[in-house]
């Protein structure tokens, strides 16, 4: 393709009232891997009336599909994965108290004094942590593990959840400034990103969205989207670390920052579990040099997207991700710029339209 | 009249009062005691003081009730890149802080949020474990030219999460320590308006407990109670706290029972809650009981002092929980005893 090429129409998409309240009712859901049945339903409402195909498979994963009109379109899979990270009850106390699991990846220093809320009816609860007044100085100098901690229902709680019941923390989504401070923006920017790019689609592509499960516990549900998909290409959106805090030291600079906010959406070269694509790279990166849309090189280190799956799947997708950068993954509430989610959006689309099967021919050495 | 309790409880903590920065909550609190007491006043430490006037002959002998109104947070020790760094006021356990969320009161209120930097930018000793008060930070979703032109050195910052109420007639949030004893208070002078008392009645929403008992040691001074009732938040017992220091919650007030009780004092309103049928237990304090008590017991030749506890869990967590019915009894037993003094009531005291 040449960076002459005129700017595609879907780099100019705007965050808007209709994109933020979406956002605003995903992150708000309680979607805990297994139970993704929340944000299912949203994402089954948005996505029917906009797609030839629509199925639930297995797992749980809502394959959506959106066929182009033009000779020689690409299919194109892009992953989003619905679930999030959270907890389980595993045990009933009585009195209103729960014990409970961690489910994914969550810092149990994020855990104590926090509001959660419980199961499909979003019960409020929450869990507490014993009085400073009682605890001795060795043991504020020693994290508390989940297993000293309960989920608190309140007196009345008793009987009111139930063993197996998921749970998640109670943040609601707020605007704040230039941001959006939320839970479970990780990847309730992906499922949003990719409603979006399903209204959007570009002829010139087979568009097949996957709405994933266990994402958070394994890429479990890309994987069997993707045999189903069968795609030429594999694009996982998501949203990655952005530890682009001051050292302690002064003297110290941080280096080691993921990505940062405000350098709009990162471009995976490698991570954890994949090495990306480098025609889908090189596509990617051109696409934004073209349209004049910032972007940003997530630092190669561990971590892993559902393109980790889907590259594998088969006899093998060309694969690779792209994610918003936020702040304070995994914890009670991330942040994200505005600027950054609407670049990635734009650039997503932008390149979309670009896309042809060439790409897909062998890189010169 | 009479006050819906929850909704003052809640619209109290809807306000900030950190230690020696009270005014927010005492306007809440002037307003509701305002429509309940004859004469309102503020001390020279920022302590609300209301006069409910007794029927007996001038002067009346004196009861002072002390609630402490202010509350635990943090405040600003230094900027960097757009993140705040902070110290505490009163004491705050470091392991409850990170994913917190604070109002930041700088030149405008920002919502912040307390955040645990990664390890790789922490020194090694803070890396994994507890990160320490100094190395944690606030972050207000601003970027850093606007934060350095709205914050200062020095700025508080309150918590900001919201009451939450939980099954069976509790309450969750942040400042439940102390607010639900001011609305203990609020609720006696509410009875007390329908009541006969002989008393005169000192209502105090006292200032700066959390710091060293400010108010308590300066309001007695002013209002020369006879005897006074400090009401506070005990522990009740949940995860990690089940020993003879935490009581059950919902199952009634207690009463403190040790050296800043005087014991005949003790005797009276435990005899009141036994005739009332007001549940209560007698919470052993071998030592000083670190409420407004222990001041107002000092405070000049002294003052005979009692202390009523509303067991609640989690104390200074944003999620300290409180069942509404004990912060009723909490304000019954008070109302009745009082309304019960007779004007002799001290010279029947006795050491025994």
């Amino acid at each position: 393709m040449s960076p002459n090429q005129k700017r595609t129409p879907n780099s100019r998409q705007r965050i808007g009232k209709r994109q933020t309240d979406l956002l605003a009712s995903l992150c708000n859901a309680l979607s805990v891997s297994g139970d993704e049945q929340e944000v299912r339903e949203i994402v089954l409402r948005e996505v029917k009336p906009i797609c030839q195909s629509v199925k639930v498979d297995a797992l749980g994963n809502v394959l959506a599909t959106r066929i182009g009109s033009g000779a020689d379109r690409v299919r194109v899979m892009i992953a989003a994965h619905m679930d999030e990270v959270g907890f389980m009850l595993t045990q009933d106390e009585g009195d209103g108290l729960y014990g409970f699991s961690i489910v994914g990846g969550i810092d149990e220093r994020q855990l104590v004094g926090k509001p959660v809320i419980v199961g499909r009816e979003h019960i409020p609860g929450v869990i507490g942590a014993k009085a400073i007044h009682l605890t001795t100085p060795d043991e504020r100098k020693t994290a508390l593990k989940v297993e000293q901690l309960r989920i608190d229902l309140g007196p009345g709680g008793a009987g009111l959840a139930n063993v197996g019941d998921r749970a998640g923390f109670a943040t609601r989504y707020t605007e704040i400034g230039p941001s959006i401070r939320a839970k479970a923006l990780d990847n309730r920017l992906g499922v949003v990103n990719l409603i979006e790019l399903l209204r959007s689609a570009p002829e010139n592509i087979d568009l097949l969205a996957a709405f994933t499960v266990q994402e958070e516990v394994g890429l479990r549900g890309a994987r069997t989207a993707a045999y189903h998909f069968n795609p030429q290409i594999g694009i996982a959106v998501d949203s990655t670390p952005a530890n682009d805090l001051p050292a302690y030291d002064e003297d110290d600079e941080n280096t080691r920052y993921n990505t940062r906010l405000d350098h709009g959406p990162a471009i995976y070269l490698m991570d954890g579990a994949t090495i990306a694509d480098r025609r889908l790279a090189e596509w990617l990166m051109t696409s934004a040099e073209a349209e004049g849309i910032p972007y940003q090189i997530r630092q190669p280190n561990p971590g892993g997207t559902d393109a980790g799956a889907i590259h594998k799947t088969r006899a093998g997708v060309p694969s690779i991700s792209v994610s918003v950068p936020q702040r304070y993954c995994h914890t009670a509430a991330g942040l994200i710029r505005k600027s950054d989610w609407e670049n990635t959006l734009r650039l997503l689309g932008a390149a979309l339209s670009r896309l042809d099967s060439k790409i897909l021919t062998p890189l010169e050495a | 009249m009479t006050i819906d309790l929850l909704p003052h409880l809640k619209q109290m903590l809807s306000a900030p009062g950190l230690s020696g920065y009270e005014d927010p909550v005492r306007e809440i609190v002037r307003d509701a005691w305002e429509l309940l007491s004859d004469e309102i006043s503020v001390s020279r430490t920022g302590s609300l003081h209301a006069l409910k006037r007794g029927d007996g002959p001038d002067p009346c002998p004196r009861v002072m009730l002390s609630a402490h109104m202010d509350a635990i947070g943090l405040m600003v020790t230094g900027i960097a890149d757009g993140f705040l760094r902070f110290t505490q006021i009163g004491g705050i356990d470091p392991r409850i802080l990170p994913g917190q969320m604070v109002t930041v009161h700088g030149r405008r209120d920002l919502p912040g949020m307390v955040v645990m930097p990664p390890a790789h930018l922490l020194p090694p000793e803070a890396g994994s474990g507890v990160a320490a008060l100094p190395y944690l930070l606030i972050e207000t979703g601003l970027r850093a030219n606007e934060v350095d032109k709205v914050v200062r050195v020095g700025d508080v910052v309150s918590f900001a999460q919201e009451p939450v109420d939980l099954a069976g007639g509790a309450l969750a949030g942040h400042t439940l320590d102390n607010r639900v004893s001011v609305a203990a208070v609020t609720h006696c002078l509410d009875i007390l308006s329908r009541r006969k008392h002989a008393w005169d009645v000192w209502a105090v929403a006292s200032s700066q407990e959390e710091v060293g008992l400010t108010g308590a040691f300066t309001s007695p001074v002013e209002i020369r109670p006879d005897f006074a009732i400090a009401i506070d938040v005990t522990f009740a017992r949940s995860i990690g706290s089940s020993d003879w220091r935490s009581f059950p919650l919902g199952s009634g007030v207690t009463l403190a029972w040790g050296p800043n009780i005087h014991p005949a004092l003790y005797d009276e309103i435990a005899a009141t809650a036994n005739e009332l049928d007001i549940p209560f237990t007698r919470e052993p304090a071998p030592g000083m009981t670190g409420t407004d008590a222990y001041a107002i017991q000092v405070v000049q030749s002294g003052i005979p002092c009692l202390l009523i506890g509303i067991p609640l869990r989690y104390m200074h967590t944003p999620v300290e929980t409180v069942s509404l019915k004990d912060v009723r009894r909490a304000g019954r037993l008070m109302a009745e005893f009082i309304s019960a003094l007779p004007l002799d009531f001290m010279q029947t005291l006795e050491w025994k």
